[in-house]
């Protein structure tokens, strides 16, 4: 039987069925590869961001939320990771880590309050929360209101490796990042996963069949809070201050754009979208005006004409999963 | 002069004046919402810089052609509700067939568009908008000092929210945009042209905004970010009364705008997040909204 079939096919089935593991391979290349060639701040601003964006991608790619608050896990775990750093004298480890988990008890909260309502009312309530907790952040003490926290140290990883280094740091960032999409990954495509796709396509069939969709939901919205926040404390301890820029609405509208450019549901997409809306920053920093109406000309534009993002338009081109 | 609970009269009228005051906004603009929202299916992020270009409007009316506040009341709304209409036209209509999530997604890049480009050219500093004479100075009610411009703002914001409920709920009109709203391939077979209707339907929705924006201009400041923040307010003043009943978003509206003032009188740090505090409890207790029906 085996002769049977076209040498040619098979590999190309086999290239098929492999994209996602190929397209990971080139990512991790080219992270390795990408100190030599372009700034490791910036590097580490995107790859912070791309973090950011798959973890916003969760719930939106795969349950279908809408979440338009996201800041207020990102902003709120770089605050905490800030201040255990800076205040508490923590190692960046630790301080990630408490960030982290500032981050999951506030989804924890939030989310339980946003999943009693759906679709556009959803999106609306995560906004409004993270709204009043911008409103906290700006009153409370021990954020700094508008100086944020300044100065945070990056401090020495486990007592040993100094992170003052920016190779370093890199490397740090890095393994951070990729632990976090293969976390994401591994969520996406096990029962779990299968569920919750489920309930994105239709709910009412998911609760027929006996899940408690209302619990998935709940699930999805902690990880993707949790994961949202340990982007939001390397970021913190990476370039050294947590800010109210962190936690205002507009970086929750960044981090659709992001998602919405690279492509929903697409598992590179929000890698891909962070990528560009922050080299698109950096570059053009002279147009510093414009990239408010540049980023909306964007909305408008993958709204109107490719809703796929560019990851999903590609991989649709190609009839592969990317 | 006397003292309730402890605050001096004087402080405690002027912050529910200034509570009535945010509440006619918030009204006029959940009102906005709850119509857009009613007949497209779509929650208009735009409503925020829609209230601002109204303002704009104003100040550029007075600015280069000299026409004054009255005449801008009703020339600006018509203004901006047709570049509404432009945008219900040229880009809204493509999404009504897909996922909620992408009207407002759309409406949300639009806002940042308008609110970029007024930022580009006025900056971020508000421009003066002054009362007109007719309504300068005011008058002592014994208790407290009533300005006639406040007292004209309530009062011209309930008569259009009134107005708004009349002409839905009990006249003709009405009932052919609530039918379109039920069912629109039926209302079609009746020879009612809906896709018109819910083009007028959106660009009374943005009017109702910019209504809304000059009359704050002689209030706040006219400036680009005026509507941002208002917008994020109004969608929780949205979740708590529900977009199913036109008199609710109405109460909802002035009874928020109230307890916020309230609140800036008696626990001042408290005023900003209040109406969200408020969101969170209705979700706990009542999930569909005060007045809404369960989706």
């Amino acid at each position: 039987m085996e002769r049977l079939v076209d040498p040619t096919i098979r590999a190309e089935s086999a290239w098929r069925a492999n994209s996602e593991k190929i397209a990971f391979a080139v990512m991790v290349a080219a992270l390795i590869v990408a100190p030599f060639f372009a700034y490791p701040l910036f590097l580490m601003q995107a790859l912070c961001f791309a973090l950011f964006a798959c973890a916003f991608n969760v719930l939106i790619g795969y349950v279908g939320l809408l979440s338009f608050g996201h800041a207020l896990y990102f902003g709120w775990a770089s605050y905490l990771a800030a201040h255990a750093a800076k205040v508490w004298g923590f190692t960046p480890e630790l301080a990630i880590l408490t960030g982290t988990f500032a981050a999951a008890a506030l989804g924890l909260v939030a989310g339980s309050l946003a999943i009693r309502r759906q679709g556009i009312y959803f999106a609306m309530v995560t906004l409004a929360l993270a709204q009043m907790m911008y409103f906290v952040a700006l009153q409370a003490k021990f954020t700094g209101g508008e100086d944020g926290i300044q100065a945070v140290p990056r401090g020495k990883l486990f007592g040993l490796i100094d992170l003052t280094n920016v190779m370093t740091m890199y490397v740090v960032v890095v393994v951070i990042f990729l632990a976090g999409f293969v976390f994401i990954y591994r969520i996406i495509h096990s029962p779990f996963g299968e569920v919750l796709k489920a309930i994105r396509e239709n709910e009412a069939r998911a609760i027929s069949l006996g899940y408690k969709t209302d619990r998935y939901k709940l699930l999805a919205f902690v990880l993707s809070a949790t994961l949202a926040g340990v982007a939001g404390s390397t970021k913190a301890i990476v370039f050294q201050i947590a800010s109210l820029t962190d936690v205002y609405w507009t970086m929750s509208g960044e981090v659709v754009l992001m998602t919405l450019v690279g492509g929903l549901g697409t598992i590179f997409g929000p890698v891909a979208g962070a990528f560009i809306i922050i080299a698109m920053q950096n570059y053009l920093n002279d147009l510093d005006q414009w990239v408010l109406v540049i980023q909306g000309v964007i909305f408008v534009a993958c709204v109107l004409l490719f809703r796929r993002g560019i990851v999903g338009e590609i991989a649709h081109l190609l009839r592969i999963k990317l | 002069m006397f003292e309730i609970f402890g605050i001096p009269s004087q402080a405690l009228f002027g912050q529910l004046l200034i509570g009535l005051i945010n509440g006619s906004f918030y009204a006029l603009l959940s009102l906005g919402l709850a119509v857009i929202f009613g007949m497209l299916n779509i929650i208009n992020f735009t409503h925020g810089a829609q209230y601002m270009m109204g303002a704009f409007a104003a100040y550029l009316l007075l600015q280069h052609t000299g026409i004054g506040y009255w005449p801008a009341l009703i020339v600006a709304p018509i203004l901006v509700g047709i570049t509404g209409m432009i945008v219900e036209r040229t880009m809204l209509q493509w999404l009504y067939k897909l996922d909620h999530l992408y009207g407002l997604l759309l409406t949300f890049g639009l806002a940042l568009i308008i609110e970029g480009v007024a930022r580009n050219y006025y900056g971020s500093a508000g421009l003066p908008y002054t009362v007109p004479e007719s309504l300068q100075g005011g008058r002592n009610l014994g208790f407290m000092f009533l300005p006639n411009y406040r007292a004209w703002v309530v009062v011209a914001s309930l008569t259009i929210c009134l107005g708004t409920w009349f002409v839905i709920e009990r006249t003709r009109l009405g009932a052919n945009l609530r039918a379109a709203t039920e069912n629109p391939t039926l209302v079609r077979a009746f020879g009612i042209n809906v896709p018109r209707m819910i083009t007028l339907t959106y660009g009374f929705g943005v009017a109702l905004a910019a209504f809304a924006g000059v009359m704050a201009a002689p209030i706040y400041n006219v400036s680009p970010q005026m509507g941002a923040e208002l917008i994020i307010v109004v969608f929780a003043v949205v979740v708590i009364g529900g977009m199913g009943s036109i008199l609710g978003a109405i109460i909802t509206g002035f009874g928020l705008g109230v307890i916020e003032g309230l609140t800036k009188v008696f626990f001042p740090e408290a005023s900003n997040t209040v109406i969200f505090v408020i969101m969170a409890i209705v979700l706990l207790v009542r999930p569909a909204g005060l007045f809404g029906r369960r989706a």
